[in-house]
């Protein structure tokens, strides 16, 4: 599903993120990006969805060569991926429901179609009761909850968190484990850039750790 | 078919809900637009409404002879003579020089003064139309009579009119080049507009840029948005044209009672309307497309921080 093969990253300052990284994640895995703060995880993820393109060596994901997308093809690979922020990316113009039908509205799901699924999503993050309101209502865990009812809306074949729990207390972020747990049971491939050793313990998932911008294993 | 469909009715929804989210904005864009597509409108609509009646009063030009004050009956005679052999001429009118006076008396209410007259200062005169009324032909017939003896003054009727068409084609220009720099406004407004645009929704465009959306997803509002201003601004134009019209011609009937004639301003084609209404619209989505391409392209998401 994601294969990485010798691949680096150094940004235009010179700045080199990765180097010689390689590493392959099955279909349906779970798996944490783990480190300290710049070794790269963020780098990583950025990689996949093509908001970055290594300097070096191969990232495919689903059989597409990431690096040489072209432009164009970029917004179809990013629907292949379900996207969990830790600043949560919501949008506070639009109440809960419109936040999730986002991604159906941009594939072009018919209303009703939208509805059902939104709320399929909604319920399976326990946010149903909470359709007309505003997001910024909602508490931290509440909002990254929404967060990934709109990374799962789409049914997406891969969920791609970016320190899912980092800014949530212990309680919360026991919750958010239990949903990527519930989400990688029925297939999904999950990958979760995390340094949240709690999480780690809970998931007892495959880790890929990295330093410095190369495998640490 | 359906999902693109839905794709094109939610960002016309959207494009609304934007208009509305900022209504003073909104209209004074809209009002701005108008205003500026009002100006070379109405002028067009002047010049068009000339340019009928000028046909119209053109249709048959004449050319007036006037014989010298003190030329005598058979002299008067000689160049009727002339005038009823002449291959050029149709046919003509003679009018006495006591006509002519009694003529000016009733119509012009100038009885009084012209009673006080100490003689008739008017000629005698022939009206002539010509067979061939060409300026060129016309000319020519101009230029013969005014050789024969005894006439002191060949008029070209038409010359009047041929000077209004030269007046009106420098309008039509001043009305395209007026046109033209005011649709080169309207897309400058445009580009402004949805510039701001899309620098406020820049969180929103990031984010969808994140989940998926393609430019052109992105870009479809903007370019409702450019379109549907552009046309609100010609229905702006429109009314104010129309309005225009209205009052003048309100006034017109008034003045064209006493003149005895019935000139009136016709209002704006239906053609024109549609026309009014598409041009701006295109030069709407025009600007918007130019922003948008130039704008968007400068939001890359940077996510995950």
């Amino acid at each position: 599903m994601i294969s990485l093969s010798h691949v680096s990253k150094r940004y235009p300052g010179g700045y080199q993120a990765l180097h010689d990284v390689g590493f392959t994640i099955d279909a349906g895995e779970l798996a944490f990006i783990t480190g300290p703060s710049g070794a790269g995880k963020t780098t990583l993820l950025k990689l996949l969805v093509a908001i970055e393109r290594p300097t070096a060596g191969s990232v495919i994901v689903n059989g597409q060569n990431v690096g040489a997308l072209k432009p164009r093809a970029v917004p179809f690979l990013r629907r292949n991926f379900g996207l969990v922020f830790q600043d949560h990316k919501l949008l506070f113009d639009r109440n809960v429901f419109d936040n999730v039908a986002l991604p159906l509205q941009i594939v072009g799901y018919g209303a009703k179609d939208a509805a059902r699924r939104v709320r399929a999503a909604l319920d399976k993050v326990g946010l149903l009761n909470y359709e007309k309101a505003p997001p910024i209502t909602l508490s931290g865990g509440e909002q990254q909850r929404l967060c990934i009812a709109r990374a799962i809306v789409h049914r997406p074949a891969i969920l791609l968190a970016d320190e899912p729990t980092g800014n949530l207390d212990a309680e919360y972020g026991a919750e958010i484990g239990e949903l990527f747990r519930s989400f990688n049971q029925v297939g999904v491939t999950v990958v979760i850039a995390t340094h949240d050793q709690t999480l780690l313990k809970r998931l007892a998932p495959r880790v890929i750790a990295l330093k410095h911008g190369e495998l640490a294993i | 078919m359906t999902a693109w469909l839905t794709q094109h009715v939610r960002g016309f929804t959207a494009t609304f809900a934007r208009l509305a989210r900022t209504p003073l904005g909104s209209a004074l864009n809209i009002l701005v637009i108008g205003v500026a597509l009002s100006l070379p409108l109405g002028l067009y609509v002047v010049i068009d409404n000339l340019q009928a009646s000028s046909q119209q009063i053109t249709a048959e030009p004449q050319v007036s002879a006037f014989m010298a004050l003190d030329a005598n009956r058979a002299e008067v005679a000689q160049i009727e003579a002339r005038l009823k052999r002449s291959p050029r001429v149709q046919r003509f009118r003679f009018v006495p020089r006591d006509q002519a006076l009694q003529e000016i008396k009733q119509a012009s209410g100038l009885a009084d003064v012209v009673e006080s007259l100490p003689q008739n200062p008017l000629p005698d005169a022939f009206i002539i139309n010509a067979k061939d009324s060409t300026p060129r032909s016309l000319e020519a017939l101009r230029d013969e009579i005014r050789q024969w003896p005894r006439v002191a003054h060949v008029q070209l009727d038409a010359a009047w009119a041929r000077r209004l068409d030269a007046a009106l084609r420098l309008g039509r220009l001043l009305v395209a080049i007026l046109g033209a720099l005011l649709a080169l406004a309207l897309v400058a407004i445009t580009f402004n507009t949805i510039r701001l645009q899309v620098l406020t929704q820049r969180d929103e465009i990031e984010v969808i840029k994140l989940i998926g959306a393609t430019d052109a997803f992105i870009r479809r509002p903007f370019l409702y948005f450019g379109a549907l201003q552009g046309c609100a601004g010609g229905m702006v134009a429109w009314l104010i044209v129309s309005g225009g019209v209205y009052l003048l011609n309100r006034n017109l009937g008034e003045l064209s009672h006493v003149y005895a004639s019935l000139f009136q301003l016709k209002y704006l084609t239906a053609g024109g309307s549609l026309g009014l209404l598409l041009i701006p619209a295109t030069l709407g989505w025009f600007g918007a497309w130019l922003s948008v391409g130039r704008n968007l392209a400068l939001i890359e998401p940077v996510a995950c921080k």
